[in-house]
């Protein structure tokens, strides 16, 4: 090495040297702005009284929560107020997912069907749901639609069974009585014989080629092996009806209209962005399988259902699981309308009370993320299981 | 032996038949795209009946059978059968300015209309000098904006509270505020991902999955809730400037997720042959890398942006006065209370939306196309 190079060379200059600085400086950076807030925090919550620790999570809640699914009242602690609001958003997820998907593949399947006016439709549902904010929807479907409704003596009636009316959804009931144990056996006996009959109609069709009619037959073991039940031994649940006691309807299973408003404006806002994934994910699929489904003789259902659909499930699970995370995070919106899920109870209601500002945030947040995260590493097996493989 | 001529062969070729009715023009279109078969036949005739069921209807609300002049609600109260735009009429300097004083309107509207020629300049794809324009945007327009709303004795502008402020202008704020400091932050975060370093990289997914993992409105209570508690007493931020604060944050997270797919879709040989012209990496990232990925990802963020004008209605949620928020005052107002307000204020928000989310939509679909065809 020439004595002039060696002079010029310095550790500044080697980038791994650079780099653990720059790492380091990022470090401290991180660490000053964090140990500065802690800091703060703790100062400033002494000079107004705020708790510091998780004490009040024990303490009584004293307010009263319209909706809850474990036994709550006011003598309730807080911490048995935060497992209602959790559960509360689950509830919501549970419920608006499925019905999302079910309009959103509808919608999806209208946008791309050769009929111009259906999907005209479609993609004019697709638009205004898409440009348009989801609080908008949610204030809209509360105030203007469920909020104007008449009251409990004037409500809208289904059939004398479904009523709807300022204070809520009426349905009916089911109340299980006796017989629901027969009932309930002959659903799972008869599961149980279609999967089997199934399994038993691919093994002979690897056989012999010869193509067995599955479906009709689960389906009239689905639908008749519990019907025979009933005719047997009598219906399986007695239906409570709500009926009009006095000023309000009594009986049935009221679903509060927050909770009704919630849920129509999430499934009809989460459905055109389900909409746009499934035709995005149908149409991705090259022209070539599809051709090459209608060379094999397949036809247009049989190659939608052996060689499209497989394909475009691959591109649709993805961008379908952030909109279920989607409808768990927009939930939080229930806080605009008065529906108690976790924000609205837990950042709300308990934040106001208990002034354990961080505290509250961070287990909300806590929670949040752990579902999303979890719903991620599931995404990550999905994929990992379904990639393409030998590319 | 003579040939005698054949009688019957033609001399000329006989004129071309018209096409069959039913093979092309509007006809066959509409067999083809409405009757192609029973199902479909049905699905139209459908169609057709909800339309014409639901249409009429609609318009004689929105038009024939609305108030459109009143100077209170009477009128309205009346006439329930169609929408009280006098309503938004009467309210409509409400709605766009809030609580602003009316003799310092006028600053709002500079503001608005610089912002405009502004966002044509940087969205103009052929426009001149476009980084110039960029320039003015995210570094002189901030600060020239924020002298303008909230007054300053330098200038002898008299200062508004942001109590004060409200209104479309407040929605427009917040959503520009959220793209002026989330791209640079976002730009950041972007590279960071992808940075060789691990505590760099590090932080930037810890801060990026833990934004997007949580609702928007938890991060809303958060800087309004947590902010004045991590901060000294005396830099105590204002009411407005912790949602927006928020908003950045935010923001910053999906805008850092946009531009790390199109720094993911540049061609490896544009690092490459950085690198091998000796470029170092604040270079190469500045004159090469970026100036590409930040133009294919301009859909991107005008969608982004879109979601974000969109979520700038939860602000309302701590105490800000966005334009829903002034719409949804506008509707208490007891001079106005009918049965026909509450429906009328929210067709209006909901268009007003609609129509500038749908533009936005509308142009960076076309600038998709635009860039696409380049890269064909």
């Amino acid at each position: 090495m020439d004595p002039a190079s060696a002079r010029r060379w310095s550790w500044l200059n080697d980038q791994r040297a650079r780099g653990l600085i720059y790492q380091a400086l990022l470090l401290g950076l991180i660490g000053a702005l964090a140990w500065g807030a802690i800091d703060n925090a703790l100062i400033n919550m002494r000079a107004r009284g705020i708790p510091t620790g998780f004490g009040f999570w024990n303490d009584v809640a004293g307010f009263d929560i319209n909706l809850h699914l474990i036994s709550y009242s006011n003598l309730s602690t807080y911490g048995r107020a935060f497992w209602v609001g959790l559960l509360n958003t689950l509830l919501i997820a549970a419920i608006c997912i499925p019905l999302a998907t079910l309009l959103g593949f509808m919608i999806g399947v209208a946008r791309l069907s050769p009929n111009w006016l259906l999907s005209r439709f479609a993609s004019i549902y697709t638009s205004i749901m898409r440009n348009t904010p989801l609080l908008l929807l949610l204030l809209f479907w509360y105030n203007a639609v469920l909020k104007s409704l008449p009251g409990p003596r004037q409500s809208i009636s289904v059939g004398g069974v479904v009523f709807l009316n300022n204070r809520g959804l009426y349905l009916p009931m089911p109340i299980a009585r006796d017989p629901a144990v027969w009932f309930l056996g002959a659903v799972l006996a008869a599961v149980a014989l279609a999967a089997g009959f199934r399994a038993w109609a691919r093994r002979r069709q690897d056989r012999t080629g010869a193509q067995a009619p599955t479906a009709f037959v689960a389906a009239a073991l689905i639908l008749g092996l519990p019907a025979l039940v009933t005719a047997a031994v009598g219906p399986p649940f007695a239906f409570d009806i709500a009926r009009l006691s006095g000023f309000n309807l009594k009986g049935g299973l009221q679903i509060i209209p927050e909770m009704a408003a919630l849920i129509f404006g999430l499934v009809t806002f989460t459905a055109a962005f389900i909409a746009e994934i499934v035709r995005a994910g149908v149409l991705a699929v090259p022209v070539g399988q599809v051709e090459a489904a209608g060379a094999l003789g397949l036809h247009r259902g049989l190659s939608m259902k052996l060689v499209v659909i497989p394909q475009a499930m691959r591109l649709i699970t993805p961008p379908l699981t952030s909109q279920y995370l989607n409808v768990i995070k927009n939930s939080s919106l229930a806080v605009f309308i008065g529906y108690p899920d976790l924000v609205q109870i837990f950042t709300g209601t308990v934040l106001n009370q208990t002034q354990a500002a961080v505290q509250v945030m961070a287990i909300t947040m806590a929670v949040y993320l752990a579902i999303s995260l979890s719903v991620a590493l599931a995404l990550n097996a999905f994929n990992a299981r379904y990639a393409l493989k030998g590319r | 032996m003579s040939l005698e001529p054949v009688a019957y062969v033609r001399t000329a070729p006989e004129p071309e038949e018209p096409p069959p009715l039913l093979s092309r023009g509007g006809l066959a279109w509409i067999r083809a795209n409405l009757f192609s078969s029973i199902g479909s036949s049905l699905v139209t005739i459908g169609c057709v009946a909800l339309a014409a069921y639901l249409l009429p209807h609609l318009a004689a609300w929105a038009t024939t059978r609305a108030i459109w002049s009143a100077t209170d609600g009477a009128v309205c109260r009346q006439h329930q059968d169609g929408a009280c735009w006098a309503f938004v009429v009467a309210k409509w300097d409400y709605l766009r300015f809030g609580s602003y004083p009316v003799a310092e309107r006028w600053r709002v509207d500079v503001v608005e209309a610089i912002g405009a020629a502004l966002v044509v300049w940087l969205l103009w794809m052929n426009a001149p000098r476009r980084s110039w324009g960029a320039l003015l945007f995210f570094v002189v327009y901030p600060i020239v904006a924020l002298i303008l709303l909230r007054g300053s004795s330098l200038v002898g502008l008299p200062i508004v509270d942001t109590l004060l402020w409200g209104g479309i202008f407040v929605s427009l704020l917040t959503a520009v505020v959220g793209i002026v400091f989330s791209l640079p932050l976002g730009v950041l975060l972007a590279l960071g991902r992808r940075s060789p370093l691990p505590v760099v990289r590090m932080a930037s997914v810890v801060f990026i999955e833990f934004v997007r993992g949580v609702p928007f409105i938890t991060i809303l209570f958060m800087a309004n809730n947590l902010l004045p508690l991590f901060l000294p007493e005396a830099w105590a931020p204002d009411r407005l400037l912790r949602p927006l604060a928020g908003i950045a944050i935010f923001s910053a997270a999906y805008m850092a997720e946009e531009v790390r797919g199109g720094l993911q879709s540049l061609d490896r040989g544009q690092y490459e042959a950085a690198m091998a012209l000796g470029l170092n990496y604040p270079r190469m990232t500045a004159l090469v890398i970026l100036p590409q990925a930040l133009t294919l990802v301009i859909p991107g963020i005008v969608n982004n942006f879109i979601g974000l004008f969109m979520d700038t209605t939860l602000v309302s949620v701590v105490g800000v006065t966005d334009f829903l928020e002034a719409m949804n005052n506008a509707i208490k107002d007891p001079v106005w209370a009918g049965p026909t307000i509450l429906t009328t204020g929210y067709v209006f928000a909901g268009i007003f939306y609609f129509a500038f989310c749908y533009g936005m939509a509308r142009y960076s679909a076309h600038v998709e196309r635009t860039l696409a065809k380049g890269r064909r």
